[in-house]
């Protein structure tokens, strides 16, 4: 009973509230750090150094009015920001967020759940989240909701295929799909070290497939007007971006875990050095959106095509022919 | 501006294939710029500094015993370019004159400064106030009381 239904629920209370947590000052470090980055201060005014404007945000979306346009496909139009949300969320239940401890004699996972298929659960499922941005875009009857749509798919199409080459490499070298052996496989060496070309194509196109810039093809807010989500009003809209933000956080945990050695660290304890590995790559992803402009939107999908999935192919093979040889 | 300061994209295009320098330069750029301070200022409760001849909200200046020097003699009125002044003047029994009403209508004001330089008493001058607001038009009409005290009605937020 303990073991099946009550540490569950407890796991699954305190992981939903954290990771949320983390999400919603998500959107408030990114708009800090954006704005040191550009030499001026960001959120100020809503408590200590705008430290309670998520919670504001969050209020203030709830009470906007709700606008559903007349051209829109009501059903669809509604189950959008319901799929994004959603989907991000489960992909939250597999991450291992430190090493397993014992408390009053019961061994205690940091990881809801540890299935055999762990990598490609992740992989199916983040892809499903971007139905959300397709779905959203073409049921909002809107032209510019419509490209959003059209960019959000080109870009899954293309970009899932060498996020999935890079998580290959690392496959191969783990021999596992599960998260929890590709942590334990690095307690030596980092695969950063082993696989730098797989870390840096999976950071590229993980960027992508996360819409952000400058790969924001959907948004494109100077081309599009911010594209699929163009016609969502009050808390739709604010699911839209929960999920965005979400998702993001699910990509820096996946690049932790199957790069930068996981809960490995020595000192601090296991989930401290998770969560500081996370924020590093946020902070990075974050860093990357102040630097870099938008690509073209053929320059992206040439950046794929021509160079990052040959790369990843190629770095699969090489892999493959040094663990034959060795 | 200084000719070193003048940056010329075209020619600081890289060749094809070069685009790793340029984009480590650029993300070495904004890190500096993170980890130095921001120039904006918070600004209702930092201001940048006025000049000591900033032509702001006016004041009518007191004595030492706390009376107009104001002897209500027309001047400002006459020389306002956009007739801001209105001034209805008063004569006691001992023949000394002072504005009974001063009244500057500061919406109509334009801050040339005339006002303070004709007039032969120093008693109106113009401050540094520059950020007054209020919700209705009447209250930019300043009678004596708001006169006196210009500084209060400075912007500081809430």
């Amino acid at each position: 009973m303990i073991d099946f239904f009550i540490i569950p629920v407890i796991k699954v209370i305190i992981l939903f509230t954290v990771c949320l947590l983390i999400v919603a000052y998500t959107t408030w470090a990114e708009r800090k750090i954006l704005g040191h980055i550009q030499l001026r201060y960001g959120p100020m005014r809503v408590g200590w150094h705008g430290l309670l404007q998520p919670i504001a945000d969050g209020i203030k979306n709830f009470f906007k009015e709700e606008v559903i346009p007349d051209n829109a496909d009501k059903a669809v139009f509604l189950l959008a920001p319901v799929i994004s949300i959603s989907v991000a969320i489960i992909l939250l239940a597999i991450i291992p967020f430190g090493e397993p401890f014992t408390i009053f004699g019961k061994k205690i996972t940091l990881w809801l759940a540890n299935p055999s298929i762990g990598i490609l659960f992740i992989l199916g499922f983040a892809t499903l989240g971007s139905y959300g941005t397709i779905l959203g875009g073409w049921s909002s009857g809107n032209k510019y909701g419509y490209m959003g749509g059209l960019r959000a798919s080109a870009m899954i199409l293309s970009y899932e295929l060498s996020l999935a080459f890079a998580v290959i490499s690392i496959i191969m070298m783990t021999g596992s799909l599960s998260l929890v052996d590709m942590v334990s496989a690095q307690h030596g060496l980092w695969n950063v070290v082993k696989q730098p070309v797989a870390f840096f194509v999976f950071l590229i196109s993980g960027t992508a497939e996360l819409n952000r810039t400058p790969f924001d093809m959907p948004e494109a807010e100077s081309e599009l007007c911010c594209g699929y989500n163009v016609e969502y009003s009050s808390m739709k809209f604010a699911l839209f971006f929960l999920a965005e933000y979400t998702h993001m956080f699910v990509f820096a945990s996946l690049v932790t875990t199957l790069f930068l050695g996981g809960w490995h660290g020595p000192f601090l304890p296991g989930i401290v050095w998770f969560f500081i590995k996370t924020f590093a790559i946020i902070f990075v992803c974050i860093w990357v959106r102040a630097t870099f402009p938008r690509l073209r939107y053929d320059k992206v999908m040439k950046l794929e095509w021509k160079f990052l999935l040959p790369v990843a192919l190629a770095n699969v093979i090489v892999t493959g022919a040094v663990m034959a040889l060795v | 501006m200084d000719k070193s300061e003048i940056i010329n994209v075209s020619g600081m295009r890289p060749e094809k294939g070069k685009y790793v320098l340029p984009f480590l330069k650029g993300l070495a750029y904004t890190l500096k710029n993170f980890f130095s301070k921001p120039v904006t200022l918070q600004y209702p409760t930092q201001k940048t500094k006025r000049s000591e001849r900033w032509r702001g909200l006016h004041r009518l200046n007191v004595d030492e015993s706390g009376k107009l020097l104001c002897v209500a003699c027309g001047l400002c009125a006459a020389i306002c370019p956009p007739k801001a002044i209105t001034i209805i003047p008063y004569e006691d029994e001992g023949g000394t004159r002072y504005p009974e009403k001063f009244v500057i209508d500061e919406l109509r004001c334009i801050f040339c400064g005339f006002c303070q330089e004709v007039c032969p008493k120093g008693a109106i001058s113009l401050t540094g106030v520059y950020d007054y607001v209020d919700y209705n038009r009447r209250d930019f009409i300043f009678d004596i009381e708001k006169l006196k005290k210009p500084e209060t009605f400075e912007f500081k937020g809430k």
